[in-house]
């Protein structure tokens, strides 16, 4: 690289002629990038071959670019900085576009640059060629086909800036290959970004003050926290881990926001919702205030909304301010950064609020009796391993472990959401939003990445496991011994379960009649394969699947009718619930009325 | 797409619709860069949302500003969400509901006006009867041969739709109309 105009002192990167290729590299350096994920092809090649010539990025090649995109939404997740991506333009971008759009729904910062066929051939049906930024545009958070290789530099550290402030999402940047090759200025990361991008980060005082006095007036509160706490930082999560500690108020949380305060803390009711507990919906049912910070209402949280948490007062904080009333109407809306939100009530509440904390005597005794219920039991048997006693003992051996959890999507996304209990932010990896099936494998791929000497276990299903299995050739590739710890019941168990619910028992299409032997799969992809079958031998399995040091495919042969228990069955409310002891053949037949099957 | 056969609340449960549609005016600021119409576009069309009519052009050049007027109907809670949903992406500035706007300024709502091209093709009676009431609308000829005019016609969506209803018994051939450009009274900016 030869830098034609003499920069001044201290600048020597800041202004430079290089090709645009060379700019990328140098953009990612600059914003400190050390691992990207992808796959090379004709309209990226510059790149991958300025990527041949550097050390200071490690390139992690996968088998297929939605894997690019679920290691890297892995990383960003596990890291709290954003995940990197390259791929070719094309059938390239096109797979992307899954990962794209479940980093939108779930708010993970992720970068994607992809290639695209020369600006002279744009449009003219060019091989390889796709419309990238037509097709991502609604699934990114913004997106640039950049045309002068003088705006390169700009763009992409824009496009850092864009996907990690304000609400994270993933954003794209294509880039023509005659841009990668011809030479312009480079110019550093800039401070001032552009002017309509201006996320709110810090929470109206007022508001901040009457949300406080109103939570000081409670005597059924709840707070309801959900991802954008983790996506705010660990001091976010400290600052609630501090208000929970003050208040004393019971907290719950979505799937995506486990981990921000601890399942062993005396204030844990369990993560609400479609398969949330009891004591956790009921009391989003019957509370007088909530307080919802960095969670948006989702369908899967509110069941039935007309009958949504009726007599309370919501208090919603957010930093995004599409969130506020989108789904339910709040009667307090702060806008900003959960982190300083909380951080200033934390501040607000020691100050002020004297709150008699004998008051919610009452409530946790009311909780204690829904507690009681014990909504996440489930019957034990010593023949077959049943899937939540294989997330029990999972958790029993590897909690004192540096470990970090990733799923796919189904019944054992939910099993493990209900079993294994959280104790830190990060360390938690699962598709809520899209319900991507095949998103753990690569995850746990991309968190292992971030974290070589870490315990990562993707908690799989057999179904979802195999649209992304060949990634195992990727972590063996990277010496990366992530465990796909599969709960193989031979079925795509949440399928089956919505059609007991909901169309007669009858079982179309979600019985997979050829699985692979997983044992032999491994050993194929130069991995280790474990099988167990018997509750008596699960222990000593876990321990052999930890104790190995290379990726691991653990065949779990699990109970092949249980279902996921306890559930709000559509079109029903939080105070509905369907419980596993009543769960019967009849109850589950009946669960769900004719005007509820409609609606999915 | 039409809102109202949009479920607002969740998968679960659709709640049935009882607040009323309003009509709205938004105006949207934005960056003046490729893409940011399709932007605009895609969200009305990928949400849900209605659009009765939309105008764009770039209103400052040195700043690379677009102004975006579109009129919008939904209710009260699909509009805020329009709003919010907007002011989401990334080159929109500011986007101002001119409706509620002059609503708070005591007024009942924006200028709005909007320019159509009528043509209208004839001889005898038909073409002097279009002549005069095109006149009465104060639409300008701006075209015309022994068997046609083109009017201009600029005035509230109601007077171009009126005046496009009188010319069709008289021999209207094609209409163009431009959507609503709008704005509020007063001395104050948007």
């Amino acid at each position: 690289m030869n830098a034609q105009a003499p920069a001044r002192e201290g600048q020597e990167v800041a202004r430079k002629e290089m090709t645009g290729a060379e700019m990328v590299v140098q953009a990612l350096k600059d914003n400190g990038v050390k691992h990207i994920f992808g796959y090379p092809g004709g309209a990226v090649l510059p790149i991958y071959d300025e990527l041949f010539q550097q050390d200071d990025i490690q390139h992690i090649l996968v088998r297929h670019e939605q894997g690019a995109g679920h290691a890297a939404e892995g990383y960003a997740r596990s890291t709290g900085k954003a995940g990197v991506m390259l791929v070719t333009s094309g059938p390239g971008a096109t797979n992307a576009v899954t990962p794209l759009q479940d980093a939108l729904m779930d708010s993970i910062p992720l970068v994607c640059i992809t290639g695209q066929v020369p600006t002279t051939l744009i449009g003219s049906d060019a091989f390889q060629e796709c419309d990238t930024v037509g097709i991502t545009r609604p699934c990114t958070k913004h997106n640039w086909l950049v045309r002068n290789v003088n705006q390169l530099a700009a763009i992409l550290h824009e496009a850092f800036h864009v996907a990690t402030t304000g609400r994270p999402g993933p954003v794209v940047v294509d880039i023509p290959k005659d841009v990668q090759f011809a030479k312009g200025i480079y110019t550093p990361p800039q401070t001032a970004p552009r002017t309509s991008y201006r996320p709110r980060v810090e929470g109206d005082q007022d508001k901040i003050r009457a949300a406080v006095q109103l939570m000081a007036t409670a005597k059924k509160p709840i707070i309801y926290s959900g991802g954008g706490v983790i996506n705010a930082g660990p001091a976010a999560c400290q600052a609630l881990r501090e208000l929970v500690e003050l208040t004393g108020f019971p907290i719950t949380s979505t799937l995506m926001g486990l981990g921000a305060y601890p399942a062993s803390g005396k204030n844990w009711l369990g993560m609400l919702g479609m398969h949330g507990t009891y004591e956790a919906n009921m009391a989003m049912h019957d509370c007088d205030v909530m307080l919802c910070v960095g969670a948006r209402f989702d369908d899967r949280i509110t069941g039935r909304v007309d009958a949504f948490s009726p007599h309370s007062k919501k208090i919603h904080i957010d930093v995004d301010p599409s969130s506020i009333n989108k789904n339910v109407h709040v009667d307090l809306a702060i806008i900003g950064d959960a982190g300083r939100v909380l951080e200033d009530m934390v501040r607000l509440w020691r100050a002020g609020a004297k709150a008699d904390k004998a008051v919610l005597a009452p409530w946790w005794e009311q909780i204690g009796k829904w507690r009681a219920r014990n909504s996440l039991a489930y019957k034990p048997n010593d023949d077959v391993i049943m899937p939540q006693y294989a997330i029990q003992r999972l958790y029993a051996l590897t909690k004192d472990r540096d470990v970090y959890i990733t799923t796919e999507v189904g019944q054992h996304q939910m099993w493990a959401a209900q079993h294994y209990g959280f104790e830190k932010p990060n360390r938690w990896m699962t598709s809520g939003g899209l319900g991507t099936m095949g998103y753990g494998l690569p995850a746990a791929l991309g968190v292992q990445i971030a974290h070589p000497d870490a315990l990562v276990i993707d908690i799989a299903g057999d179904a979802s496991v195999l649209m992304t299995m060949q990634e195992m050739s990727s972590a063996v590739q990277h010496n990366a011994p992530i465990k796909i710890f599969i709960l193989n019941n031979q079925y795509m168990g949440m399928v089956r379960q919505w059609q007991q619910l909901l169309h007669g028992n009858r079982l179309s299409h979600s019985y997979t009649e050829a699985l692979p032997d997983f044992v032999k799969l491994a050993e194929a992809y130069g991995c280790h394969g474990i099988r167990c079958e018997k509750p008596g031998e699960l222990d000593d399995a876990i321990r052999e699947m930890i104790e190995v040091k290379k990726p691991v495919i653990f065949d779990c042969r699990v109970a092949n009718l249980a279902n996921c228990f306890p559930m709000i069955p559509s079109g029903k409310a939080h105070n509905e619930m369907l419980l596993p002891d009543e769960a019967t053949d009849e109850a589950v037949a009946n669960a769900i009325g004719e005007e509820g099957r409609a609606l999915v | 797409m039409n809102a109202q056969l949009q479920p607002t609340g969740s998968a679960y449960f659709i709640a049935e619709q009882t607040e009323k549609d309003e009509t709205r005016t938004l105006a949207v600021l934005v960056d003046n860069e490729p893409g940011v119409l399709a932007r605009v576009i895609g969200l009305f069309s990928g949400r849900g949302y209605n659009i009765d009519s939309l105008t764009v052009s770039e209103t400052e050049h040195e700043k690379h500003l677009s102004r975006i007027t579109i009129v919008t109907r939904g209710t009260p809670h699909v509009l805020e969400q329009i709003k919010n949903q907007l002011e989401r992406i990334v080159p929109v500035h500011r986007v101002v509901d001119l409706t509620a706007m002059a609503r708070e300024r005591g007024q009942e709502r924006p200028l709005e006006r909007e320019l159509a091209l009528v043509k209208v093709a004839g001889t005898g009676d038909h073409r002097v009867e279009a002549l005069r009431l095109a006149d009465a609308f104060r639409a300008q000829v701006i075209d015309a041969n022994t068997e046609h005019f083109i009017f201009e016609i600029t005035g509230r969506v109601s007077k171009v739709e009126q005046f496009i209803a009188i010319m069709k018994p008289l021999g209207l051939v094609e209409v163009c109309r431009t959507g609503v450009a709008a704005m509020n009274r007063g001395p104050e900016g948007m």
